[in-house]
């Protein structure tokens, strides 16, 4: 069996939104600046997928401004909101577990003179309101908290720290890449300034996504160009991108919740199968999860391998593991819940969208359960069906 | 990333196993490390005469220890320690760069289990056993692991 458990890195398009998407790389052409016919319907199309795109947040449509992906709508919320306030104060309040788009443009921002607390999370993964609110100063003028956490789903209390930023004035951003059009989420309640959003996460292409920019928010403008979206984002817009991530949201506001009752009994049931598999642990809050998202570590096998078994079963998922991220050590969301790096080291994420059936999770969890055995068979340190660390310090 | 061979090595590895009475064991890598191999050997006559690995670690670990397991089965103690991580790696028809560090752990596993041999039957150690690396000394920070 084929069973595509990795929708936290991307979805496959809906028929949906190609069947949206394919005039508008066709016949349907024109650059929606043009003033003549082409042009008009072109830009209908985009103004037709902005206001889909927005209501799904509650926004409003001249708040939505479209960019090519999560990391571009990131970098603009950051740099933008930063720049735009640095008379005011150089302090920028976020968290140890955002996503390396957040994280990496934080770097860049200390290196050109502004300062960066990250706030720590507990061994769920959750970020406390109260941490949120010791740690703004009289000169902070930026506070981004991610909606939900790509590895281990964990999601976080926008609302209670929305209410925060508020009562001190501090613009608030929140990177809603794994959020939006999964959970509900209102820009109004929660106090947003600025909210990142990308479309192949809900099952649009890859290559587009938007910046929900509050009205009256001051930010400076990221992408200068032709004066498009408004002057905020430079560049002829990527029109069946547009369209199809309009699709894609409009096709989630009509099956929103009954899709996250159904994704999340099928997460509930696997990560129930997968659970009795001696010395593993559900990773991130039990409840307060993202509905598809159930990661794990298995002690005694390692991340990247047990991600290759499962492949040469049919299954696609991802790992956090320190050999499968490129960069030797392990994912920095597992090291801040605070895990051991032995324990890190078999980290496995398994993400279920719509599309997936209760067949696929019977097969996903015999396939989780055959890998760890495989692996663990092979394996020096697993003895007397127990991880023996010691042994090897 | 991975060739083909290495894929084939990682899926269907070679000589995964213990010895019971082996001749000579060497573990090499630690837990924080996520890298951890141990290859048990049995000569005869002077040849390795069997050969098995148990590793814990990533699709490159597994492969690197299978494909170095394979080149040495039934070769001479001689033909043995001349084994290095670069025949490892041709033989696996490369390894991504941040995976070579696999390549040189398997050959560490490989002497360890040699020196193991030596010392248990009271042996003068070749001289190509007398500089290991050491297991605290994580391996990837070595020079030679910058291809």
């Amino acid at each position: 069996m084929f069973v595509y458990a990795d929708n936290a890195a991307t979805t496959p398009v809906s028929d949906a939104v190609f069947n949206a998407m394919l005039p508008w790389l066709h016949d349907r052409y024109g650059n929606p600046s043009a003033i003549y016919s082409v042009g008009r319907e072109a830009k209908a199309a985009v103004e037709d997928a902005r206001a889909k795109v927005a209501s799904l947040i509650s926004a409003r449509p001249e708040e939505i401004v479209f960019t090519a992906g999560g990391s571009e709508s990131d970098n603009y919320a950051l740099k933008g909101t930063a720049y735009a306030g640095r008379k005011k104060g150089r302090h920028i309040i976020s968290t140890k577990i955002e996503h390396h788009a957040m994280l990496h443009t934080l770097k860049w921002l200390e290196k050109q003179g502004f300062e960066v607390t990250l706030l720590d999370v507990d061994s769920d993964g959750l970020v406390s309101p109260d941490d949120v609110k010791r740690a703004v100063r009289d000169n902070t003028i930026l506070i981004s908290v991610m909606a939900a956490n790509n590895e281990i789903g964990t999601i976080e209390p926008i609302a209670e720290i929305g209410e925060i930023a508020a009562a001190h004035k501090i613009p608030f951003h929140t990177d809603a890449v794994q959020a939006y059009g999964h959970i509900p989420l209102n820009v109004r309640e929660m106090n947003l300034s600025t909210l990142s959003l990308s479309a192949h996460k809900l099952r649009g292409p890859k290559g587009i996504g938007a910046l929900y920019i509050k009205n009256g928010t001051h930010i400076d403008t990221f992408l200068h160009g032709g004066g498009q979206e408004r002057g905020r984002r430079g560049g002829t817009e990527n029109v069946a991108g547009i369209v199809g991530l309009g699709e894609a949201a409009y096709q989630c506001s009509l099956h929103i919740a009954e899709d996250a009752k159904r994704v999340t009994a099928l997460r509930d049931r696997l990560i129930a199968g997968i659970l009795p598999i001696p010395y593993s642990r559900l990773t991130g809050h039990p409840t307060r999860r993202l509905p598809g998202n159930a990661s794990f570590c298995i002690e005694g096998i390692e991340g990247e391998a047990i991600v290759l078994t499962l492949d040469s079963l049919g299954v696609m998922a991802s790992s956090g593991s320190a050999c499968s991220s490129g960069s030797l050590d392990p994912s920095h969301v597992l090291m801040a819940i605070g895990l051991p790096h032995v324990v890190a080291h078999g980290s496995v994420r398994l993400s279920l969208g719509p599309q997936n059936t209760d067949a696929e999770v019977d097969y996903l969890i015999s396939a989780v359960h055959k890998t760890a055995e495989d692996l663990r068979a092979k394996s020096p340190v697993w003895e007397n069906n127990a991880p023996m660390w010691a042994k090897f310090e | 990333m991975y060739s083909e061979k290495v894929l084939d090595h990682f899926t269907h590895p070679r000589n995964v196993g213990e010895i019971a009475d082996a001749d000579g064991v060497g573990t090499v890598g630690n837990p924080r490390c996520g890298d951890i191999m141990r290859f048990y050997i049995k000569v005869e006559d002077g040849r390795i005469s069997d050969i098995t690995f148990k590793t814990f670690g990533c699709g490159a670990a597994v492969a690197t220890s299978s494909m170095a397991t394979e080149l040495v089965r039934g070769k001479t103690l001689d033909e043995a320690l001349q084994l290095t991580n670069k025949a490892v790696i041709e033989a696996l028809e490369g390894l991504p760069p941040q995976k070579i560090h696999c390549s040189v752990l398997a050959e560490e596993a490989l002497r360890a289990a040699l020196v193991d041999y030596y010392t248990k039957h009271n042996l003068p150690l070749p001289k190509e056993l007398e500089t290991t690396a050491s297991c605290d000394v994580c391996c990837r920070n070595e020079p030679r692991c910058d291809k």
